[in-house]
C-alpha cells in the first residue's frame, strides 16, 4: 500500500490566495466561508487558516472566520491547522475551537524559554503542533541543520515539557529549487533526507511541509508547478513525509507526467547530474513553456487530438472513453447549434450512447466502461436541465420505457441491480430505482403511480426468494399485467420458472443472469413486434425447467434421518485433542486497520461483479477484457487510496471462543469451563443424500467432539467494513457518478472479504492460536489451504439464516460493531460477513443439499418452531412440495 | 488520610471494582418544598430579586440539607458524592444576581461534602468516600451563535469563561474536593477552558487533582450539542488525562447505551457513565423505577462497558442503592490499550495512525 498522506486544504490562507485575502480584507466572510467548504469536498482532511497580513486585524479576522466556520457543519467536521507566525493571533484562534487542532507553527526562533512557554499553552489548550526547523541562528537549509534542529525541540518537547510525542508535526522548510542560484540546487534533496532521519529516529513525530514553496520560481506556468509538486510529494512521502499543505484535488498522478517533463523535474528535485552535463535547472527552463499550455492540458499531457473534430465527434469520444472533463463546454457548443436543447440528448448523445450499446453488444467495451459512460451521459443532460424547463414548450423526452428497480424487502445488496440500471439508462430506457429494503407494497403502489412498463426485483440472500414469490401474487392479486424481471444472485431461472412466474399468470416473468443481458431482455417485452415471440419462447422454456425439476424431484431420493445420523462423520476424539483458544468470551476489533485488509483482497471476485471473467492477476492481461481490467483495477487503486487516506470506510469486528460440545446434531455452547450451564444452542443441518463408500453424511456438529468426551470449542465472528459506504454511495450518486458509487461499494464487500480473512489467519495463528506457525501467502489463503473452517449461516453448510440470529446474540454483535440483522436476516451495513469457527483438522466446507420432512419436524422441534415456519425457512433446500 | 492518600485509594479501589456516584440533587432538594426564605436565609435575606430555585445557594443557606442529602447517597452505597455546586460560577449565579457569593457557595459546598464523606471513611475505613468538586455547564456556550441572525456572534470570550470556572475551581480546591467533575458539557470549547483552568492551577502553586469529564449527547443523532461525535469529543479532551471520562443527563440508560459502548472503545481511561431516570413523561418527571434502572446499569458492567456508574435526573438514593447492590462483585471495564497515533477532531475524529 501507499504510504498515509494527509491533504492539508491551503486556500484559506491570506498569503497563499489573493481570492481569499480580498474577500477578507473586504469582510465577505460567507465567500471566504464557501472556499474552505471546497476545500473539504475537493478532500482536505484538515483546513489550514492563515490571516498574517498586514493590513489586516488578524486576531479579529481569525476569530471571526473560526466562529462562522464552527456554524458550519460540513466544514468543521475536520479539524483546523490554526496558522500563523504571531503566537497572539494562534491563542486567538485556539480560544474558537473545540476541537482538536494543529498550531502551525511554534519554534526555537526566539529561544527556548518562549517555545517551552508556547508548547505548554498548546498542551493545556489541547493542541497538536507543527515545530518550524527555525532556531536561534535562523531557519534550517541543509539535511543536517534541519535535523539537528528538529530532535533538539523533539527532546525538549518530550522530555521537558511531556508534550505527547504522537501530536509533534516537524515542518523541515520546504524551499524554492531551480532558482539559478546553485546553493538552492539541494534544498529538495536536504528536504527529503531530513524527513528520512526525523522518521528514523524521533519516534511518532510526524512530517509536513508547505509544498507549493519548492516550485516557487515557476510561477505563472501551473502544469509545470503541478509536475513539479507531484514530483516532490512522490518522493518526500516515500521518505515519511505524513501530510502536506497542498491545493486539493489538484496534483496529477506521477505516472500520468508525461515522461520527458518528469525526467526533467525529477532531475531538478533529486539535483542529479545529467549525462550532456547540462545543468537540471538549465534544461526544465528550456523545456517548461511547452508544456505552459491551457487549463487542463501542458503536465498531464493525454493525447488531446480528438478535441480538433467537430462537436458531434467529440461528444462521442467523451461518451465511449468516459471522460468528463469537457463534457459541459461540448454540451454547450452542441446546444447552441441546436434548434432545442433536447435535440442534443436525441441527437448527438444517443448516437454517442447507440454507438456505446453497440460495442458493448459487440464484446468491445466492457460494464465497467460503460458504467462511466453513463457518468459521462448523466453530466451532460444534467448540464441541459435547466435550459430544457426554462423552454416553456418543453416537453418530457420520449423515453424508450419506464423500469422500476428495487431490491425485495429484508435485502440490503443492490451492486447488481445498480449496475443494471446504468446500462438500461444508457439505452434511453427511464430507471425509478426504489433502493433496498422495499416492502411488496410500496414496490408495486409506486409501480402503479409512475405507470412503469416493468418491474424488477433483485435480492441477494436466498429469504429474498420468497419475498419475490409474495411480490409476484401480489401483482396478480392487484391486477398488474406488465413484465416482471428477476435478478440478483440467489435467483436462478429454475427457482423463477418454478415458483415465481406461476404465481403471476397475467403478466410474463423473466429471469436476466446478468446485466448485459438486461438490454435484450427488456427490449424483446417492449417491443410491439418481438413481445410475443419472446414471450411464448421463455414460457416454453421455463415449462420445459419445471418439467426437468419436477422429474428430478422423483429421482432425489434421499437417506432417512435415521440413517444419514448413522452414518455420520465421526473422527477418532481418542487421538485428537482440541486446542483451547487463548481467550474465551468476545473481543472487539473497531476499528481494524484497512491497509491490513487492503493487503488481503481477492481481487477476482471484484473483477466477477462487473462481469469481467477471470482469475487476477491474469485478467489484467487478458487479450479481450484486459485493457478494460486494467483501467477498472488502476480506478479501483486510486478509489482504494482514498477510502483509506480519508477514513471513508469503518471496519469493526467481533470474534468470540466458548467452551462446546455436540449433542446430536445441535452444538452446546457452556457459560464456562464447568460446562455444566448451557449458554446456548446451534443448530446444524445434516445431508441426506444417499452416500457410496467412505463418504459421511455431514452436519456440521460432527466437527466438534461430542457431550462426555472430550472438552472442545467453537468460535464466532462478525465483521463489516461497510461504516460509510452507504454514505459515500449516496454522495456519488447524487453527483451524478454512478461509476464511483458502485465501484466504492464493491469495494467495501471486497473489504468485508478480507476482513474475514484476515482475522480468520488472526484466530488461526493467534486468537485460538491451533496453528501458530502458519505462513502467510494471499494465494494460499484464496485457495483456502489452511486448517479450520468459517461457515456462515445462510450458505451452503447451515442454509438457515435465522442461525445468525443466535450468532450475533452471542457476539453481542450489535453494539460491538454496529452491525444489525434485517427481518430476513441479511447484515447491514451490507458489507459484512459472520460465522462460525471450527478448528478440526478434517472440518471442510460441504453442501447441505436438500433434506426430507423428517429432518424438517425434527429440526422445527429442536428450534422451538412448528413445522410451517421450519418450511418457509429451509424452503430453498426442501426435498418435498410443502402442502 | 491526606488528599494524596484519598486519591490514592481512589484509584486502587477503580482498579477493583465498579465504582458508584451519587444522583441526583434537583429532585432531592425539590422533595423538601423549600420556601424563598430558606434559599435566602439570614446572609441574603435583603437580596434583591428571587432567590428560590438557586440550589447550589443552600450550601450557605441550609447546609443541612446539602450535608443530609451526601449522607443519604453515601448510605446508599456511593463512593463518591458530587458537591452542590452545578451552576457556581459568576456567569451561572448572574441571573440571581450572586456572583459576589460564587466563592463562598463552592468554599461551603466543598467543606460540607469533605466533612461528611470523612464521617463515612471512619465509619467504614474499608470503603473509604469521596467528595467530587461539580463543575458545570454554562448558560452560554463559545461553539454557538448567542444570534440567529449572526452565526459567528459570541456572548463571552474564552477568557471570560475561563476566569468564571478558575473562580469555581480554585475555592473548590481549597474547600476539600478530591477531584473535579467537569459534567454535563454541552459544548466541548467550554469544557477545554475549564480544562486549561485546572491546568493552569498548578503554576499558581495548587497540587494537582484528578480530573473526571462527563459529557452529553443530546439525543438520537449521537452528537453532543455542540454536534461532536463521542470519538471526536474524546479527542478534543484526552489531553487533560482524564481520571475517568463519561456521559451523563440528557438520556435514560437504553438510549445512552450505544455510545457509552462507542466511549469505552476509544477511551484509554476509566468510563462512567450516570443516565437519567429514563426519558421525562408528559409531566416532565421521570418514571424509572430504582429497580429497573439497576437491571440495566448491571448488564453495562456485566460486559465490561463502565468502570463508575451512578444517576442523574430522576434518580434518588433508591436507585443508587439498585444500582450499587446489582454490580456489586462485578469487574470493571479493563482498560484498553490503544496504540499511539496523531488523534484530531472537528465534529468528526481524524486518526493518522
Amino acid at each position: 500500500m501507499r504510504p498515509l498522506f494527509v491533504n492539508v486544504g491551503e486556500r484559506t490562507n491570506v498569503t497563499g490566495s489573493a481570492k481569499f485575502r480580498k474577500l477578507i480584507a473586504e469582510g465577505h466572510y460567507p465567500e471566504a466561508l464557501s472556499v474552505a467548504r471546497q476545500q473539504v469536498e475537493a478532500g482536505a482532511q484538515v483546513i489550514d487558516v492563515n490571516m498574517d497580513e498586514g493590513l489586516l486585524d488578524s486576531v479579529a479576522a481569525m476569530r471571526t472566520y473560526l466562529n462562522l466556520l464552527a456554524a458550519e457543519p460540513d466544514i468543521a467536521r475536520v479539524p483546523v491547522m490554526v496558522d500563523s507566525s504571531k503566537w497572539e493571533v494562534i491563542e486567538a484562534g485556539l480560544q474558537c475551537v473545540q476541537g482538536k487542532a494543529i498550531v502551525n507553527s511554534i519554534s526555537l526562533k526566539e529561544g527556548e524559554a518562549k517555545f517551552i512557554e508556547q508548547a505548554k499553552a498548546c498542551l493545556r489548550y489541547g493542541a497538536a503542533v507543527v515545530v518550524m526547523a527555525f532556531d536561534e541562528v535562523g531557519q534550517a537549509d541543509t539535511e543536517a541543520r534541519k535535523f539537528e534542529i528538529c530532535e533538539r525541540a523533539y527532546r525538549i518537547l518530550v522530555d521537558r515539557v511531556g508534550f505527547p510525542p504522537e501530536d509533534i508535526i516537524f515542518d523541515p522548510n520546504i524551499f524554492a529549487v531551480a532558482t539559478g542560484i546553485e546553493e538552492h540546487d539541494n534544498y529538495a534533496v536536504d528536504f527529503i533526507e531530513a524527513t528520512r532521519r526525523i522518521k528514523a529516529n524521533l519516534p511518532y513525530a510526524r512530517v509536513s511541509g508547505g509544498v507549493s514553496n519548492v516550485s516557487f520560481s515557476f510561477r505563472g506556468n501551473e502544469p509545470v508547478r503541478r509536475a513539479i509538486h507531484s514530483v516532490f510529494l512522490y518522493h518526500a512521502i516515500n521518505a515519511g513525509m505524513d501530510m502536506g499543505i497542498v491545493n486539493a484535488g489538484d496534483l496529477p498522478v506521477y505516472d500520468d507526467i508525461e515522461p520527458e517533463l518528469r525526467e526533467a523535474v525529477e532531475d531538478v528535485i533529486l539535483n542529479r547530474k545529467r549525462a550532456d552535463g547540462r545543468s537540471p535547472t538549465e534544461v526544465l527552463v528550456d523545456l517548461a513553456p511547452k508544456y505552459k499550455g491551457g487549463k487542463g492540458e501542458g503536465a498531464k499531457g493525454p493525447n488531446l487530438a480528438w478535441r480538433e473534430a467537430s462537436v458531434a465527434e467529440r461528444l462521442k469520444h467523451a461518451l465511449v472513453h468516459g471522460v468528463t472533463d469537457y463534457i459541459e463546454q461540448d454540451t454547450e457548443e452542441a446546444r447552441q447549434q441546436a434548434e432545442r436543447p433536447l435535440h442534443v440528448i436525441e441527437g448527438p448523445l444517443m448516437d454517442g450512447m447507440n454507438v456505446v450499446g453497440d460495442l458493448f453488444g459487440a464484446g468491445k467495451m466492457f460494464l465497467p466502461q460503460v458504467v462511466k459512460s453513463a457518468r459521462v451521459m448523466k453530466q451532460a443532460v444534467a448540464y441541459l436541465l435547466p435550459f430544457m424547463e426554462a423552454e416553456k414548450e418543453g416537453q418530457e423526452r420520449q423515453s424508450a420505457g419506464k423500469i422500476l428497480m428495487a431490491t425485495v424487502k429484508g435485502d440490503v445488496h443492490d451492486i447488481g441491480k445498480n449496475i443494471v440500471g446504468v446500462v438500461l439508462q444508457c439505452n434511453n430506457y427511464e430507471v425509478i430505482d426504489l433502493g433496498v429494503m422495499v416492502p411488496a407494497d410500496r414496490i408495486l403502489d409506486e409501480a402503479q403511480a409512475h405507470n412503469v412498463d416493468i418491474v424488477g426485483l433483485s435480492g441477494l440472500i436466498t429469504p429474498s426468494l420468497d419475498e419475490m414469490v409474495f411480490v409476484a401474487s401480489e401483482m396478480e392479486r392487484r391486477g398488474f399485467k406488465v413484465p416482471l424481471l428477476i435478478g440478483g444472485a440467489t435467483t436462478s431461472k429454475t427457482h423463477t420458472a418454478v415458483k415465481i412466474s406461476p404465481q403471476y399468470k397475467s403478466g410474463p416473468t423473466t429471469y436476466v443472469l446478468d446485466a448485459s443481458r438486461a438490454v435484450g431482455v427488456v427490449s424483446n417485452l417492449l417491443s410491439p413486434t418481438e413481445r410475443t415471440r419472446f414471450v411464448a419462447a421463455t414460457e416454453a422454456d421455463y415449462a420445459k425447467v419445471r418439467e426437468q425439476f419436477a422429474r428430478g424431484q422423483g429421482n432425489r431420493a434421499r437417506a432417512s434421518l435415521e440413517e444419514a445420523r448413522a452414518n455420520a462423520f465421526t473422527p477418532d476424539w481418542t487421538i485428537y485433542d482440541p486446542v483451547k483458544p487463548s481467550f474465551l468470551g468476545t473481543r472487539t476489533f473497531a476499528p481494524y486497520d484497512l491497509n491490513e485488509l487492503a493487503r488481503h483482497i481477492d481481487w477476482s471476485p471484484f473483477f466477477a461483479s462487473w462481469e469481467l471473467v477471470g482469475r487476477f492477476p491474469q485478467i489484467l492481461d487478458d487479450d479481450v477484457v484486459g485493457q478494460a481490467a486494467r483501467d477498472l483495477y488502476a480506478d479501483a487503486e486510486r478509489m482504494l487510496a482514498r477510502i483509506i487516506q480519508q477514513g471513508l470506510l469503518e471496519a469493526r469486528g467481533v470474534v468470540g471462543f466458548w467452551p462446546a460440545n455436540a449433542d446430536g446434531d445441535d452444538i452446546v455452547l457452556y457459560t464456562d469451563e464447568g460446562r455444566s450451564t448451557e449458554l446456548t444452542r446451534l443448530h446444524t443441518l445434516r445431508q441426506q443424500m444417499i452416500k457410496t463408500g467412505e463418504q459421511a453424511n455431514l452436519a456440521l456438529a460432527d466437527f466438534i467432539a461430542p457431550v462426555g468426551t472430550k472438552p472442545d470449542w467453537i468460535g464466532g465472528f462478525a465483521v463489516t467494513s461497510g461504516h460509510g459506504e452507504l454514505e459515500l454511495a449516496k454522495q456519488f450518486k447524487d453527483a451524478g457518478d454512478d461509476y464511483s458509487a458502485i465501484l466504492s461499494t464493491a469495494l467495501a464487500d471486497r473489504l468485508a472479504e478480507a476482513f474475514a480473512e484476515a482475522l480468520h489467519r488472526k484466530v488461526r495463528t493467534e486468537l485460538w492460536g491451533y496453528a501458530p506457525d502458519e505462513v502467510f501467502d494471499i494465494d494460499a489463503l484464496i485457495g483456502e489451504q489452511y486448517r479450520g473452517i468459517r461457515p456462515a449461516p445462510g450458505y451452503p453448510a447451515q442454509p438457515d439464516h435465522t442461525e445468525k440470529a443466535t450468532l450475533f446474540k452471542l457476539l453481542d454483535a450489535t453494539p460491538a460493531t454496529g452491525m444489525e440483522l434485517t427481518e430476513s436476516f441479511a447484515m447491514t451495513p451490507p458489507a459484512a460477513v459472520s460465522g462460525l469457527y471450527f478448528a478440526h483438522p478434517e472440518a471442510h466446507y460441504f453442501g447441505v443439499g436438500r433434506i426430507e420432512k423428517d429432518q424438517v419436524e425434527d429440526y422445527a422441534r429442536r428450534k422451538g418452531w412448528d413445522v410451517r415456519t421450519a418450511e418457509r425457512w429451509l424452503a430453498p433446500i426442501l426435498n418435498y412440495d410443502p402442502a | 488520610m491526606t488528599r494524596q492518600e484519598r486519591i490514592a485509594a481512589l484509584k486502587a479501589a477503580a482498579k477493583e471494582r465498579v465504582l458508584i456516584l451519587d444522583g441526583s440533587w434537583g429532585v432531592m432538594i425539590q422533595k423538601r418544598g423549600l420556601a424563598e426564605d430558606d434559599y435566602r436565609g439570614e446572609r441574603f435575606k435583603d437580596a434583591a430579586g428571587q432567590l428560590k430555585g438557586n440550589n447550589d445557594l443552600l450550601c450557605i443557606t441550609r447546609p443541612d440539607i446539602i450535608a443530609d442529602l451526601h449522607d443519604q447517597y453515601f448510605a446508599a452505597g456511593a463512593d463518591i458524592s458530587e458537591t452542590n455546586t452545578f451552576s457556581a460560577t459568576s456567569i451561572g449565579q448572574a441571573e440571581y444576581g450572586m456572583e459576589a457569593a460564587v466563592r463562598d457557595i463552592n468554599l461551603e459546598g466543598a467543606r460540607i461534602g469533605r466533612r461528611v464523606a470523612d464521617e463515612w471513611t471512619a465509619k467504614e475505613p474499608d470503603k473509604p468516600r469521596f467528595l467530587a468538586g461539580s463543575v458545570g455547564p454554562l448558560p452560554v456556550m463559545l461553539s454557538m451563535s448567542s444570534d440567529v441572525n449572526d452565526p459567528g456572534a459570541r456572548k463571552v470570550t474564552f477568557e471570560q469563561v475561563y476566569a468564571a470556572y478558575s473562580e469555581q475551581m480554585k475555592a473548590l480546591h481549597e474547600g476539600g474536593v478530591d477531584l473535579f467533575l467537569i459534567e454535563t458539557i454541552t459544548d466541548t470549547l467550554n469544557c477545554k477552558a475549564a480544562i486549561k483552568a485546572i491546568m493552569d492551577l498548578e503554576d499558581q502553586g495548587y497540587e494537582p487533582l484528578p480530573i473526571w469529564i462527563s459529557g452529553t449527547i443530546t439525543d438520537r443523532s449521537g452528537r453532543t450539542l455542540s454536534g461532536q461525535t463521542v470519538e471526536a469529543f474524546w479527542n478534543s479532551i484526552k489531553h487533560a488525562k482524564p481520571f475517568a471520562v463519561g456521559l451523563n443527563c440528557a438520556l435514560g440508560a437504553d438510549l445512552m447505551r450505544p455510545h457509552i459502548a462507542e466511549l469505552a472503545r476509544v477511551a484509554d481511561t476509566l468510563v462512567s457513565a450516570y443516565p437519567n431516570a429514563g426519558l421525562p413523561n408528559a409531566m416532565g418527571e421521570y418514571d424509572e423505577t430504582p429497580h429497573q434502572t439497576g437491571h440495566q446499569l448491571h448488564e453495562w458492567a456485566e460486559h465490561g462497558l463502565v468502570n463508575i456508574l451512578g444517576g442523574c435526573c430522576g434518580t434518588t438514593p433508591d436507585h443508587i442503592r439498585h444500582v450499587a447492590d446489582e454490580v456489586r462483585g462485578l469487574k470493571p471495564r479493563q482498560i484498553p490499550e490503544r496504540p499511539k497515533a496523531m488523534r484530531l477532531a472537528g465534529l468528526e475524529p481524524f486518526e493518522l495512525a
